[in-house]
């Protein structure tokens, strides 16, 4: 029987769960980057619950370590304005082609912004990108200014009349006040034009519990507003992403789980968590 | 609220150093802390329980063999350390150059772990020492891999063999094999290969990378890895061994803070040695790792060995004898060598980088992410603004003078009243040091005890499985 379904039945009162399976069930918890807190956390409430409805009784107790947050994108009332940050590799360049690939599917239209002028070949992946899904991108010099590239993809935008924008940034880590400083100044020259309705932090499935500090970071720098938790083809379980969500209460909002453009999907609370326990 | 290791293992530390003598519950106290620590700096369930069980083993036999009065936390400490290094790698091991040139290097790891920037710096390490590295473009795979590597290959002047565009285009295989030929016939005597990110449980591509060093027969196959990984690194780093199988380790992105977790958890699983350390994005962000270094930071004693490296690199040889001579005959320090220094400073790299390696810094580590790095900018312009001769002797500082180098310096006269307050302290302190007075925190270590061996790790034996939801219900169904 699988962890999740004996701890379905000891939900339901027809099985025990023995103190081998409180044990595994915290070292699964663990092993997927939950933390030592959160999973504390949900080991103290798993403890508790007794109800008829097992599956209820369970997303009930991981919904209440989640955000409230809405899930779904938050619009803007003419472009649609989206950031993508993070910290260096963790799939930014990738999620920002794979988000605009979606909204052109769905019949808007998007202009994408190649705001990573830093590292080497960065623009021309984007353009890659760009060309390959059909989505226009806005490209300055590389080692110039990116909120300068950001402020003219933003005019383009206005000037298209674009449903979306979606800026690329370079990657940075949170503890280097420079690079933190110029993503504000990024933030800062775009809103002159439009508000940036969604800022979205990348996080990457393997990173440990440093995806809190991240969160954390970028947040008080540029006021995150949802996440896409990328690489959850790989075997890492992304668990960080939840205490995340519980700790600085930002919501995932999307999940990558390939290099193609099409590995994309809205992330679903119900069905990851099961995936954590199955 | 997330501690890092350091600052959890210096406040676990901090109370057994402070008593005398121990009990076994204070024993079971610490233990406690360390795997609460470890766990949340991301080392490995399976490696944390066993650390955390040899360390217990060793202290409870060590004890009683201590006598009375001597310090027994001291002694603990000293086991803790010493398991640390000998997990991290024992010493530090360079590249083995191949008996005929060229040598080859292979690099192998997940998507993003920054393969492509390191294969720069390598080839740049390398080339400073005299060697003739080629760069190999193999990662095919990520749109404009390969124009990546092309460009860092130019920016240090280390020739890029790159005949396949990439972006899904060309034979990964084909390209490292005709790379060795080209090296070969040219007379390179280093080939590094760049491929293209992998996951551990991705069997065709692993395939692919097996087949790459078959085509290359590298003499180092180094696993580059995030040092931001967290649990994963257990399953991910077995199933590279496993699969292409690796002879050293690289971690990247040290320069952020997450620090040791990942190193300890790969060390002690895959028993490779960490050979190098990447620490920015820049080409020279990188050195070669050492393992007593990272038990240090570890356990928040800070690096200070690397932080001398640096500062002897920044600070040209000229200027820092003219200092050192001036510190012996007991000449006072002047703002003129502290503009010096500032400026030597800002060639070492940002200031919280710097202050991260100081001992304590981890208890410290508030005040270093709120550091302000205009602040060197600002206090630069100030000392630049004043005459020499204001320089060599601040007493001369009256307030006309004062309000003319705020004017200068674009600051208020109180900014310029506080630099040359804190100088003033400084001075004093160092005179302090001169006299004898070692700063607090700077103590010997103590006499080493030896662990018996590295901690065994119980790999997880669980199947790996994929993270995204859908594929494992598939596999569940199976
Ligand atoms: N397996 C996998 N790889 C991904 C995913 N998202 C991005 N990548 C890969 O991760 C690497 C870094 O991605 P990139 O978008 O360049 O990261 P950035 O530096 O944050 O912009 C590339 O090799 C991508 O193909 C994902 O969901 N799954
Ligand atoms: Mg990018």
């Amino acid at each position: 029987m699988s962890l999740f379904s004996k701890f379905i039945a000891k939900v339901r009162g027809t099985n025990d769960f023995s103190a081998a399976d409180w044990h595994e069930l915290e070292e699964e918890l663990l092993l997927s980057d939950l933390g030592p807190t959160l999973t504390k956390t949900v080991l103290e409430q798993a403890r508790k619950i007794k109800s008829e409805n097992a599956n209820e009784a369970l997303s009930h107790i991981l919904t209440s370590t989640l955000s409230s947050k809405d899930r779904s994108m938050l619009l803007g009332e003419t472009t649609t304005v989206i950031m993508v940050v993070g910290v260096n590799g963790t799939g930014k360049t990738t999620s920002v082609a794979k988000l605009a690939a979606n909204i052109k599917k769905s019949g808007k239209s998007v202009v994408m912004a190649a705001g990573d002028t830093f590292r080497a070949a960065a623009v021309e992946q984007l353009q890659t990108w760009g060309s390959q899904i059909g989505v226009e991108v806005v490209a300055g010099k590389t080692n110039g200014d990116p909120a300068s590239v950001a402020f003219d993809a933003t005019k383009r935008a206005k000037e298209l009349n674009s449903d979306f924008l979606i800026i690329d940034t370079a990657g940075r880590l949170h503890n280097k006040n420079d690079l933190m400083a110029e993503l504000e100044k990024v933030k800062r020259v775009v809103e002159k034009v439009f508000p940036i309705n969604e800022t979205l932090l990348v996080i990457d499935a393997t990173t440990g519990q440093n995806g809190l500090q991240q969160a954390k970071i970028f947040t008080e720098a540029v006021q995150t507003t949802g996440i896409i938790l990328t690489k959850l083809d790989g075997s890492a379980r992304g668990g960080v992403a939840l205490a995340i969500e519980n700790e600085v209460d930002i919501p995932i909002k999307w999940i990558g789980t390939g290099e193609s453009v099409n590995d994309f999907a809205p992330f679903e609370p119900t069905n990851y968590i099961q995936g954590l326990l199955s | 609220m997330f501690e890092s290791l350091s600052s959890r293992f210096t406040s676990a530390f901090s109370s057994l150093r402070s008593r005398g003598k121990l009990s076994n519950a204070d024993i079971e106290n610490t233990c406690a802390e360390i795997r609460q620590a470890l766990l949340e700096s991301d080392v490995a369930l399976s490696v944390v329980e066993n650390f955390v069980a040899q360390i217990r083993e060793q202290s409870l036999a060590v004890l009683p063999t201590l006598q009375s009065g001597s310090n027994q936390g001291q002694a603990i400490f000293n086991i803790v350390n010493a398991a640390l290094i000998e997990i991290l790698g024992g010493s530090a091991r360079r590249i083995r150059f191949a008996k005929n040139p060229p040598t080859v290097i292979m690099l192998a790891g997940l998507q993003g772990a920054g393969k492509t920037t390191l294969a720069g710096k390598l080839a740049k390490f390398y080339a400073d020492q005299g060697n003739t590295p080629l760069l190999v473009a193999s990662d095919l795979q990520r749109p404009n891999a390969v124009t990546q590597l092309q460009i860092v290959g130019e920016s240090i002047g280390v020739p890029v063999f790159a005949p396949e565009p990439g972006n899904g285009v060309g034979d990964p295989v084909k390209v490292a094999k005709s790379g060795i030929d080209f090296a070969k016939s040219k007379l390179y005597n280093m080939v590094i290969v760049d491929t293209a990110g992998r996951l551990g449980i991705d069997d065709d591509l692993m395939k692919q990378a097996i087949s790459i060093r078959d085509a290359v027969n590298p003499d180092e196959i180094l696993f580059v890895v995030d040092a931001m990984i967290g649990q994963d690194a257990v399953r991910t780093s077995q199933a590279f061994l496993d699969g292409v199988g690796f002879d050293g380790v690289v971690l990247t992105k040290l320069d952020g803070d997450a620090r040791g977790g990942a190193a300890l958890s790969i060390a002690s699983i895959t028993k490779r040695p960490i050979m190098f350390a990447s620490t920015g994005e820049k080409i020279g962000d990188f050195d070669i790792f050492y393992p007593d270094r990272m038990a240090s930071r570890i356990l928040g004693m800070g690096d200070v060995a690397t932080l001398a490296e640096q500062a002897k690199k920044a600070f040209d040889g000229e200027s820092s004898a003219k200092l050192e001579a001036k510190f012996a005959s007991g000449e006072d320090f002047t703002l003129e060598d502290f503009l010096e220094q500032l400026q030597a400073m800002s060639k070492m790299g940002s200031m919280s980088k710097i202050l991260g390696m100081l001992p304590g810094a981890g208890a410290m580590k508030k005040q270093i992410e709120n550091f302000d790095e205009s602040e060197i900018v600002r206090t630069k312009a100030i000392v630049q603004s004043m005459t020499p001769t204001e320089r060599r002797d601040p007493k001369v500082l009256n307030g006309s003078r004062r309000a003319r180098i705020a004017l200068g310096s674009g600051r208020k006269v109180s900014d310029v009243n506080n630099l040359v307050d804190r100088f003033s302290a400084a001075q004093k302190m160092m005179k302090q040091v001169r006299n004898g007075a070692m700063p607090a925190g700077m103590g010997a270590m103590g006499l080493p005890t030896m662990p018996k061996g590295p901690a065994k790790a119980v790999v997880h034996k669980k199947k790996s499985k994929s993270g995204n939801p859908a594929k494992r219900a598939i596999e569940d169904g199976q």
